[in-house]
């Protein structure tokens, strides 16, 4: 599942991502452009047991999350 | 070295610090002359500026508060100095506007912001409790709008000089305040010489007190409305623990300064009529979700760059005056010879906290833009 947070305020990434792991999907890719919704998302994930790879590129931040 | 620093006011531990932080300063600056209870206090201190600048005519609020001008320019700072500074904007300019005007008038009918909430409790002040359970309602209810798809769009990046501009004006009140230049005889700057607005620490320290907070906030995105809405929509304790550190931090401090003063008639600058106390947090929670963040944390935000948040406080500050001048602010509890006269607000400020609540309603239910960009 593929997810463009780009520009979404907070809690909406989070919102988001918590969407998809509720429907149990895995890979999730989310691309966000803020430190703070990277964060916010690497740390529901943290929570929820997912592997979380960050590649940083530009000022967006690619994120995969897996189980 | 920076990276460092801050992993760790990321970590679990930087958000306990920042509370801590805020909790200890507050109760310390109380000491040092803030009034009771409201070592930091963002809508009483936005309401004091409104004041200072002759926005409403209240005498007993009129000061350009530096902690608030702090809050924003730490935030800048920090956000310079670990390349976080983003200047960006969104959408609805109108209703965040609105959201912060309502999210004031719901603030001052209790008395204070979240922070100030939190303060009063660790002063002792019970009247807390309802405020919190008011904003906690009015959370809950945001939350519902969240899950349903409420939002007000994406925000875009826009001119790095547009993302100064917030700074600029708090840099400009600072100026005002150091200076205190008369514009007329009889004119702005309005500085209170009796009243909560007569009572503050030495302007150096305050703002010294506000850059430090201003500063590790905007790392570590410290903010009471989302530490709520966070445990009810993910189950998320990180910012909880910030404020748990805050009210623990400030007691501790209170019982060693001797500010604690438990019960809940005749507290400091607040008032125990409940309804009020409780109709005022729902409006402020509500309006603080749906604008996504506590007074605070718009502060913070509008330091580094967000102009959103930049016109939320603005909003506020518009409210605060409307608040004064139509008399919709609650007034504090008195005792008059032994004789309690309960505050509260009037039949316009409960008027004013209804209709809040039903432009809230509206907001949340009328904008939920299909957010593209979702695919399976």
């Amino acid at each position: 599942m593929k997810i463009d947070a780009c520009g979404l305020s907070c809690p909406q990434p989070v919102i988001l991502t918590n969407n998809a792991m509720n429907d149990n999907e895995s890979p999730i890719y989310i691309v966000v452009d803020t430190q703070c919704a990277c964060e916010n998302v690497q740390r529901l994930a943290n929570n929820k047991g997912y592997q979380v790879e960050i590649e940083k590129s530009g000022e967006k931040f690619q994120m995969k999350l897996a189980k | 070295m920076l990276r460092p620093i801050s992993r760790f006011l990321t970590s679990r531990w930087g958000m306990i610090v920042t509370g801590a932080t805020i909790g200890i300063l507050a109760s310390l600056l109380q000491k040092l002359g803030n009034p009771p209870n409201m070592g930091v206090c963002v809508a009483c201190f936005e309401r004091d500026i409104a004041g200072a600048l002759g926005l409403h005519r209240a005498s007993v609020v009129q000061y350009i508060r530096p902690e608030i001008l702090g809050f924003v320019l730490g935030s800048m700072v920090a956000a310079f100095v670990f390349r976080d500074f983003n200047a960006r904007n969104g959408s609805a300019p109108i209703v965040r506007f609105l959201l912060g005007a309502f999210a004031m008038v719901g603030a001052l009918a209790f008395l204070g912001c979240p922070w100030r909430a939190l303060l009063r409790l660790a002063g002792g002040d019970l009247n807390a409790v309802v405020g919190l359970a008011g904003l906690t309602i009015g959370i809950a209810i945001g939350d519902q709008f969240l899950k349903y798809g409420y939002n007000l769009g994406r925000s875009h990046k826009t001119y790095y000089s547009a993302g100064l501009i917030m700074p600029a004006i708090m840099a400009g009140l600072l100026a005002l305040l150091v200076f205190a230049p008369k514009f007329s005889a009889d004119g702005a700057i309005f500085l209170s010489e009796k009243g909560p607005g007569s009572l503050h620490a030495p302007i150096i320290i305050s703002l010294a007190a506000g850059l430090l907070i201003g500063f590790i906030a905007q790392r570590t995105r410290f903010c009471t409305m989302g530490s709520i809405r966070d445990v009810l929509l993910v189950g998320d304790f990180h910012l909880m623990r910030g404020v748990i550190a805050l009210v623990v931090s400030a007691f501790a401090v209170n019982l060693v300064t001797g500010q604690v003063n438990f019960g809940i008639i005749g507290q400091p600058i607040a008032h125990s009529n409940h309804l009020g106390n409780l109709a005022g947090m729902v409006l402020a929670g509500l309006a603080f979700v749906l604008a996504g963040g506590c007074p605070g944390r718009q502060l913070i935000l509008s330091g580094e760059g967000d102009t959103d948040a930049g016109i939320f406080v603005l909003g506020m500050i518009t409210g605060a005056a409307f608040a004064h001048n139509f008399g919709l602010a609650a007034k504090p509890d008195k005792i008059l010879n032994d004789v309690v006269q309960v505050g509260g607000i009037s039949s316009a400020g409960m008027t004013a906290v209804l209709i809040g609540i039903v432009f809230c309603l509206i907001v949340g239910l009328t904008m939920r833009e299909k957010i593209q960009g979702v695919v399976r």
